[in-house]
């Protein structure tokens, strides 16, 4: 596919059938966050949820060019990089309502799918509590010459606790192949990286630990395939940890308690405008990878497999209580 | 008796408690490549307390591999290395230390599977240098069992010989779940035997290391040694100790201590972490719901560390802590009925 260096990067370097799964999937993120929501509104879903939207690209352009033999660790705010390393919407949503059929049989919710057979180490209700873990993944990788490579999704927030410090250190001075991708959405819960954080952009703390820094546009597909794919390679070529700061924002408040009294209106509205979908379908069509027929449809099927998948969590089994503690330690071997 | 698994073809010979936790590791690293070691300082300089000793000459520092001090990050990775397929042992240099790590052990490593509805495994071991009596004050001598096992998720043990030293890391790397072992450092130059090649002693199991009829005294680690120091002397007094081996504060071994206070009427529990809320109140309310309670001709004993910190002056680091004479005098109160 020879096409003109002002292509974008992931129009230049991928298939045009994956840049429409990724559009798909960045539907599904939007979708499916709409019908936990709305399900959570219905009473339907209890407890909590922290939504991404707004943060679709940074999710599905990250795994881009990741295998399942890749690993992620990822977030609380983590339901886009499922999707983005393939977790099927039914069994999240089956997650969600407690269900057996979900990817922790209703023990994790919201905070902790994970499907490890795909790569995905797990949510994580602890803020920076994946860093080393992603850490160690990257550890096993190296160790046992798999030629993985780990994504480690964190947040702003994360930059300041100090398990960012220690796990990145540690990633540089094994060298190990794990590239750390920051969605810097602005705010840690209420408080933003202005008031928060000792440096403008996070990517600046990179040269702390001697390895690559840079920031992107998150809401740029293509911008952000392309930092993290080239990280990506270099860590698979055995050249060690990068950073990448995605510049994104999240247009929910931190989670179902949030009152937004911490930024204003013209501040949200401002970054829906930049809407991350919007902008990487228009891209699509500007380049001539799908018309407009082809993007509803492609809209039109993310929906239709949200709503099956709330039928199918609808419809699942609920846990017995006699099984509470079930998956405590392995079951005993046969 | 609950002696370890023991193959009869298995030759016996003496080692120290530190030996035989480094025999066990090296024979674990020859057996199986994904086995790894992780901690501060194990490497060329052999671990603060000679542990691991010579084994990066044999396997190299990419399998014993020497961290940054760097606790939390550390046990984290080792996590995450269990995670995905590795077998980590990753030591602390002092069990104190893994307060810094709590976030790790408590909550990835010990809900990890539950919190993925058994979908994950997290084989991680945890080697802790544990204990008092070092003259290394509050911050390098604390006992934290109960603190470990008060988190479902993990197993906790405290092996009191070389020989479950041993047995007891070979069951924890044959175990698919993470492990906290706690070695007590009064311990590590201490010699007995040692069976060759691999076997294990099973978690969760108490082993009875003296049999007796007036007397059941429940000890772990050190507090073993005084048990059985005290139960003779206590015997040419005529008092019958009968002295367990708790070996695993979780799971505990229920049944052995019920039959054992069933048939004594007495227990006294003795242990090094601070008496409050330890594992001795555990057993203690172990008993008094079980059909033991009925047989009890005595209140039940807890002899544990004083309320305070591990203190530096050696006369009160002693005090600190229950020693030989401590649990002669409770057993004496408890059978003459002086309670």
């Amino acid at each position: 596919m020879a096409k003109d260096d002002n292509t974008p990067f992931a129009i230049r370097n991928y298939e045009a059938e994956t840049l429409r799964k990724a559009l798909r999937k960045m539907y599904l993120i939007r979708f499916f966050e709409e019908g936990a929501e709305d399900s959570y509104m219905r009473g339907l879903i209890h407890g909590t949820m922290h939504l991404s939207i707004g943060q679709e690209a940074s999710a599905v352009a990250s795994c881009l060019s990741l295998t399942d033999e890749d690993k992620i660790t990822s977030t609380h705010r983590g339901h886009g990089h499922c999707i983005g390393k393939g977790a099927e919407v039914g069994r999240m949503f089956a997650e969600f309502f407690g269900k057996e059929e979900g990817y922790c049989h209703g023990r994790g919710g919201s905070m902790h799918i994970a499907d490890v057979t795909k790569g995905n180490l797990g949510a994580n209700g602890i803020v920076g509590g994946g860093i080393p873990i992603a850490v160690g993944a990257a550890l096993t990788a190296k160790q046992l010459g798999t030629g993985a490579v780990t994504v480690c999704f964190f947040g702003d927030g994360a930059n300041n606790e100090g398990a960012f410090h220690e796990a990145l250190n540690m990633a540089t001075v094994w060298q190990l192949p794990v590239v750390f991708v920051c969605e810097n959405n602005k705010y840690g819960m209420s408080t933003s990286t202005e008031r928060s954080t000792a440096v403008k952009n996070i990517s600046e703390r990179a040269a702390a630990y001697r390895m690559p820094g840079r920031t992107v546009d998150g809401n740029d597909f293509s911008a952000v395939a392309e930092a993290v794919s080239e990280a990506v390679d270099r860590a698979r070529r055995g050249e060690g940890p990068s950073l990448v700061e995605n510049l994104t924002y999240r247009w929910r408040g931190h989670s179902k308690s949030d009152r937004n009294r911490y930024r204003t209106k013209e501040e949200i509205d401002a970054w829906i405008a930049r809407d991350p979908i919007l902008r990487f379908r228009d891209e699509l069509m500007a380049h001539g990878i799908i018309d407009v027929d082809a993007a509803e449809g492609i809209e039109a099927a993310a929906r239709q497999e949200v709503e099956e998948g709330i039928a199918f969590a609808k419809g699942g089994t609920a846990p017995s209580v006699t099984e509470v503690t079930r998956y405590v330690h392995a079951e005993a071997r046969p | 008796m609950n002696a370890p698994t023991r193959h009869p073809e298995v030759q016996s010979r003496e080692l120290s408690y530190a030996e035989a936790i480094r025999e066990a590791m090296g024979l674990a690293l020859a057996r199986d490549e994904r086995v790894i070691l992780m901690g501060e300082d194990i490497g060329v300089y052999g671990g603060a307390f000679q542990v691991t000793g010579d084994l990066v000459e044999r396997f190299g520092p990419d399998r014993v591999r020497d961290t940054p001090i760097s606790e939390l990050g550390g046990a984290g990775v080792a996590v995450g290395a269990a995670l995905t397929g590795l077998r980590p042992i990753f030591e602390f240099q002092f069990s104190d230390f893994a307060t810094l790590a709590m976030e790790q052990i408590v909550n990835q490593a010990a809900k990890m599977r539950y919190m993925l509805g058994g979908e994950a495994s997290v084989p991680v071991v945890f080697r802790m240098p544990s204990g008092s009596g070092t003259g290394a004050a509050a911050q390098h001598s604390q006992s934290f069992e109960a603190w470990f096992g008060h988190v479902p998720g993990l197993k906790v043990v405290q092996p009191s010989t070389p020989e479950d030293a041993k047995g007891l890391l070979l069951a924890a790397l044959e175990d698919p779940d993470p492990v906290v072992i706690f070695e007590h450092k009064l311990l590590y130059k201490m010699k007995g035997h040692v069976p060759e090649g691999w076997y294990t002693t099973p978690i969760g199991k108490a082993a009875v290391r003296r049999t007796g009829r007036d007397l059941t005294i429940v000890a772990s680690a050190i507090m073993v040694h005084r048990a059985l120091a005290a139960a003779e002397t206590l015997a040419a007094e005529g008092i019958d100790v009968e002295v367990i081996d708790l070996r695993s504060v979780r799971p505990i071994d229920r049944e052995t201590i019920i039959a054992s206070v069933r048939k004594t009427g007495r227990l006294i529990c003795v242990y090094e972490g601070v008496r409050t809320l330890g594992v001795g109140a555990e057993i203690s309310a172990m008993i008094a719901e079980s059909d033991a309670f009925d047989y009890l001709d005595a209140p039940i004993l807890r002899l544990g560390g004083a309320e305070a910190p591990i203190p530096y002056n050696p006369d009160l680091e002693k005090a600190a802590v229950p020693q030989t004479p401590d649990i002669e005098t409770a057993a004496r109160r408890l059978v003459r009925k002086e309670v």
